[in-house]
């Protein structure tokens, strides 16, 4: 098989993917050995390094493997849908509104993981389809998309810190939920966001023909019997899921939505059947090999994920507007 | 065949198209002129199911379009709108989307989609670039790739929206001909065209529109005659004879 076929790519970023997670479960504060994961593996909790694993290690490695996957194919579905690749999650506030709402439920005292994941979808779910609505009634550019996103991020933000200075039980968790993190993820939160990350994501996969018929156009789409407004409003809709489902146990992990996609299609093209696979894994590969130098760099003190991330993706959204004013993109 | 019958159509409540009634003949080139913004492109995307019609009929066999799911109708048109998208994917990619109606979920596209696809642009005369990126073609090209996309739907109406435009002069004729080629094998071909010496030449029948209704209709050789031509559009059309038929010229009214 050729190495530029795309399932060749994808089984090779699949593999990066299980190399990053096997590291994320054996480095850190205490290191484990291969010899001590597979037999921590065996044992259960039963031993230190057993309960390093299953407590700590799992859960975290897990929750960095499906906020990466899902977040970057959150971004990759609303660059399609939305025809712009300036658009991400992070960037039209679908991760703010994803985090006003799971602000909400911690002031009003409600913390059940399942709650919270699908206030979480709710948040973000009204944010994207706020900034789609707009954009169509307007007949916005993409430029106009983009900037009415900032303004909605913007105010969605204003609101999750009004209510954090009210509510001070919920404002406990605003500053680690702002930069965005892995440090203290539960299982209560984990389990049902993974399980609606999971099945958004199998459901798109099976979508991609619908996904690059709507990437023709509206006008073409519709010509080929792609009942255009129903798929947009399931697309985005997903695309909401997959971003808060992260958000709400993950904090705000911005450009994740926004760099992986784009290194993602140049490597697997832009074809959603494998493009979608390949951001998935590379999104997943991505946030864990973060979050494992956030753990690494500064031992034993650690810096959440979120300021790494933004670290990397801040000069790559002003690589993207350079090269989109060269007349490139 | 499609027929439309007192159709009224347009946007946000708004009709642009008013009382419209037309028989689109299979194995014929129907063209559409008119002045700018008299609703050519509307009449085609309401034909095509893009628009809604709000008032009229629109039958494809005699089965009106409101009984028709989108998927069933474009089974019966293709359309190829005057603005694209051009796609950063492979030529065959691209022409296999036009068996999208075909498939059911979850849609997956099968080696007989692929030879479809591929006989599709062995017709335009494109095969070798089935690899090649759209992105990298010409505009004639993509063009081409379009229409093959469109044969590849296997529809029996195709409508073309100002198909000519950008594209140089040999490109121009180019498809024309292959126009003309979709009207032999017994399809109906609907054009909507800026270029009135062109739509007197390739159409077999004229539609002109002016403010959102159906002027008149007839052959180039019946319009011409009426002098239609001259009151609607402003100009003076002349005809020479050559080898290859009829040639028009339109040139200012003096």
């Amino acid at each position: 098989m050729k190495a530029n076929n795309p399932s060749v790519r994808v089984a090779a970023v699949a593999a990066l993917c299980m190399l990053a997670a096997a590291a994320s479960l054996c480095l850190g504060s205490v290191h484990l050995s291969p010899a001590q994961l597979w037999e921590a593996l065996q044992t259960g909790a039963d031993s230190t390094a057993g309960r390093i694993l299953w407590f700590s290690r799992i859960p975290r490695t897990a929750a960095c493997l499906l906020a990466g996957g899902a977040l970057a194919v959150s971004g990759a579905v609303i660059q399609n849908v939305l025809a712009n690749e300036m658009a991400s999650p992070g960037i039209i506030g679908v991760n703010a509104g994803a985090a006003l709402a799971v602000t909400i439920c911690c002031a009003l005292g409600a913390f059940s993981g399942w709650l919270i994941a699908s206030a979480a979808f709710f948040g973000a779910a009204a944010a994207v389809l706020l900034v789609a609505i707009t954009a169509q009634k307007l007949g916005a550019s993409r430029t106009t998309v983009i900037l009415g996103g900032v303004a909605v991020n913007s105010c969605l933000t204003a609101a999750s810190e009004a209510i954090s200075i009210l509510f001070p039980d919920a404002g406990m968790q605003a500053a680690d939920f702002r930069i965005g993190g892995f440090s203290a993820v539960a299982h209560t939160r984990l389990i049902p966001a993974g399980v609606l990350i999971l099945l958004a994501l199998l459901l798109l996969m099976t979508l991609s023909s619908e996904l690059d018929v709507m990437a023709l156009g509206e006008d073409t789409a519709r010509s080929l019997g792609l009942s255009v407004k129903k798929m947009r409003t399931l697309f985005l809709g997903l695309a909401a899921l997959l971003a808060g489902a992260a958000v709400s146990f993950a904090g705000l992990l911005g450009f994740v939505g926004l760099i992986v996609p784009h290194i993602a299609r140049k490597f697997a093209g832009t074809e959603s059947r494998p493009l979608l696979p390949f951001c998935a894994l590379s999104g997943a590969a991505l946030v864990t090999v973060c979050d494992l130098l956030s753990r690494l760099l500064f031992a034993p003190y650690e810096i959440p994920v979120g300021i790494l991330l933004s670290f990397m993706g801040g000069p790559f959204f002003l690589y993207l507007l350079l090269r989109r004013k060269g007349g490139h993109a | 065949m499609i027929q439309l019958h007192n159709v009224y159509a347009g946007y946000s409540g708004r009709n642009v198209i008013h009382d419209i009634s037309l028989t689109l003949q299979p194995g014929k080139v129907t063209v559409i002129i008119g002045p700018n913004g008299c609703g050519k492109s509307t009449l085609l995307k309401t034909i095509t199911g893009i628009l809604p019609l709000s008032d009229g009929q629109l039958l494809f066999n005699g089965v009106s379009s409101a009984a028709l799911s989108p998927t069933q109708t474009a089974r019966q048109v293709a359309y190829l709108p005057q603005s694209r998208r051009v796609p950063d994917i492979s030529v065959l990619s691209l022409v296999l989307h036009g068996r999208f109606p075909y498939l059911s979920y979850p849609r997956r596209y099968q080696p007989e989609d692929r030879d479809i696809a591929r006989r599709a642009l062995d017709w335009v005369g494109l095969k070798e670039l089935e690899k090649k990126n759209v992105k990298e073609l010409s505009g004639g090209m993509q063009q081409g790739v379009y229409l093959a996309m469109a044969l590849a739907q296997d529809t029996n109406t195709i409508l073309m929206d100002e198909p000519t435009t950008f594209l140089d002069i040999a490109h121009q004729l180019h498809t024309m001909e292959l126009a003309r080629r979709l009207a032999a094998e017994g399809k109906a071909v609907v054009m909507v065209l800026h270029d009135l010496s062109l739509a007197l030449r390739t159409a077999d029948t004229l539609a002109v529109m002016e403010q959102g209704r159906l002027l008149c209709i007839g052959t180039p050789d019946e319009l011409f005659a009426g002098g239609m031509l001259t009151d609607v559009f402003g100009v003076q059309v002349q005809r020479i004879l050559s080898d290859d038929g009829w040639h028009y010229v339109c040139s200012a009214l003096r």
